[in-house]
């Protein structure tokens, strides 16, 4: 391992150290793990997308934030990235790569017609993706600077850190995906 | 000799008589207006013809006249290209506003099948004898022709605009998705 100074390492959770144990909650741990390492799904329709490029190459280098690898299957992705205009032609679709993710999975809404359909309110377009699909960070921008999007990353990282293990198994999220129409 | 707007009135007039009304040069297009049963006879005339070798349809599109009078509130424009002279020409027919139906142009080009489906899927205009009259680019659930005048451009859906500053009314029919 590195001795250089300008390597920073996650801090570790909350917990009880003695000589040669740690002690600490298994939810943290294990949240720690999944904020670190989130696997991104793009789903780029429009210039948000360019700026996710960006975003991903190596002057901001989302891989600092352990998004290293993209994943083009929904299948391996934890983080589903909606940039761009949503068509309410696409929108089934956007819904079937929700649906295809498997859990634990989390939405950020990159820009301004992800989170509420932008400058085009119009027949064609769908007013946010939140009308079809759950949305846990909302990126504001048109479009959003890449320090933007690192910055709903990071959020996002917060909000994994802290959920429990068990939270897609509460009723809460059970009635939020029920509202939805997803099973 | 390049080809001379009197030549195609004339030819059209003789033809055609007054199905073929209100010839003007628009700028730089001539523009006629067509009898709506005699679009596709005119057509063909304006394609096969030695003299006016109309041979590239350039674009088929919709209009919503809603204050005109019933016969005349829909119309479809074609535009149309004679690339050997490399002249121009546009006409219109008017449809009844209730029963929007003309011929359609695919049995004379095979590229009149994209655009008369766009036409049909914004103004609701029917072609008759299509292949495949259905939607093209908006969703196929949509029950709106979204160019006529009667439906607002704008989703209703939208809940962070305050329509009292955008001028907005009612829903677009039936056309939100939750």
């Amino acid at each position: 391992m590195s001795n250089s100074s300008d390597i920073k390492l996650v801090d570790a959770p909350e917990g009880v150290q003695g000589e040669g144990f740690f002690a600490t909650k298994l939810d943290s741990v294990v949240g720690l793990a999944r904020a670190n390492s989130l696997w991104p799904l793009p789903f780029a329709t429009s210039c948000c997308g360019i700026e996710f490029m960006a975003t991903m190459a190596s002057h901001y280098d989302v891989a600092r934030f352990g998004s290293e690898r993209m994943s083009f299957s929904p299948r391996q992705a934890d983080m589903l990235l909606v940039m761009g205009t949503i068509a309410k032609k696409m929108a089934p679709i956007l819904r079937q790569v929700y649906e295809q993710m498997s859990e634990p999975r989390w939405v950020i809404a990159v820009g301004a017609c992800a989170s509420s359909g932008g400058v085009f309110d119009t027949y064609s377009v769908l007013q946010g993706i939140d009308k079809v699909i759950p949305v846990d960070v909302y990126v504001p921008g048109c479009p959003p600077r890449p320090e933007q999007i690192l910055e709903g990353i990071m959020s996002l990282q917060e909000i994994v850190k802290s959920e429990s293990v068990r939270r897609r198994n509460s009723p809460e999220y059970k009635e939020l995906l029920a509202s939805y129409n997803i099973s | 000799m390049p080809l001379e707007t009197t030549v195609i009135q004339d030819k059209l007039t003789d033809k055609f008589g007054n199905k073929v009304t209100g010839f003007i040069q628009q700028h730089d297009i001539f523009s006629f207006e067509v009898d709506s049963n005699s679009m596709n006879d005119v057509m063909r005339f304006l394609k096969e013809d030695e003299t006016l070798r109309f041979n590239f349809l350039t674009d088929i599109c919709g209009v919503h006249y809603p204050d005109f009078e019933k016969d005349r509130q829909l119309a479809v424009v074609y535009h149309m290209h004679n690339w050997m002279d490399n002249v121009r020409i546009r006409f219109k027919c008017f449809l009844n506003g209730d029963k929007p139906e003309v011929d359609t142009a695919t049995n004379l080009f095979l590229g009149a099948n994209w655009q008369e489906r766009e036409t049909y899927d914004f103004n609701g205009i029917i072609f008759k004898g299509h292949p495949q009259l259905k939607r093209i680019l908006n969703m196929d659930e949509m029950e709106s022709f979204p160019m006529r005048k009667e439906f607002p451009m704008e989703d209703g859906g939208r809940t962070d605009k305050d329509d009292r500053f955008f001028g907005r009314t009612t829903d677009n029919a039936n056309n939100n998705l939750k």
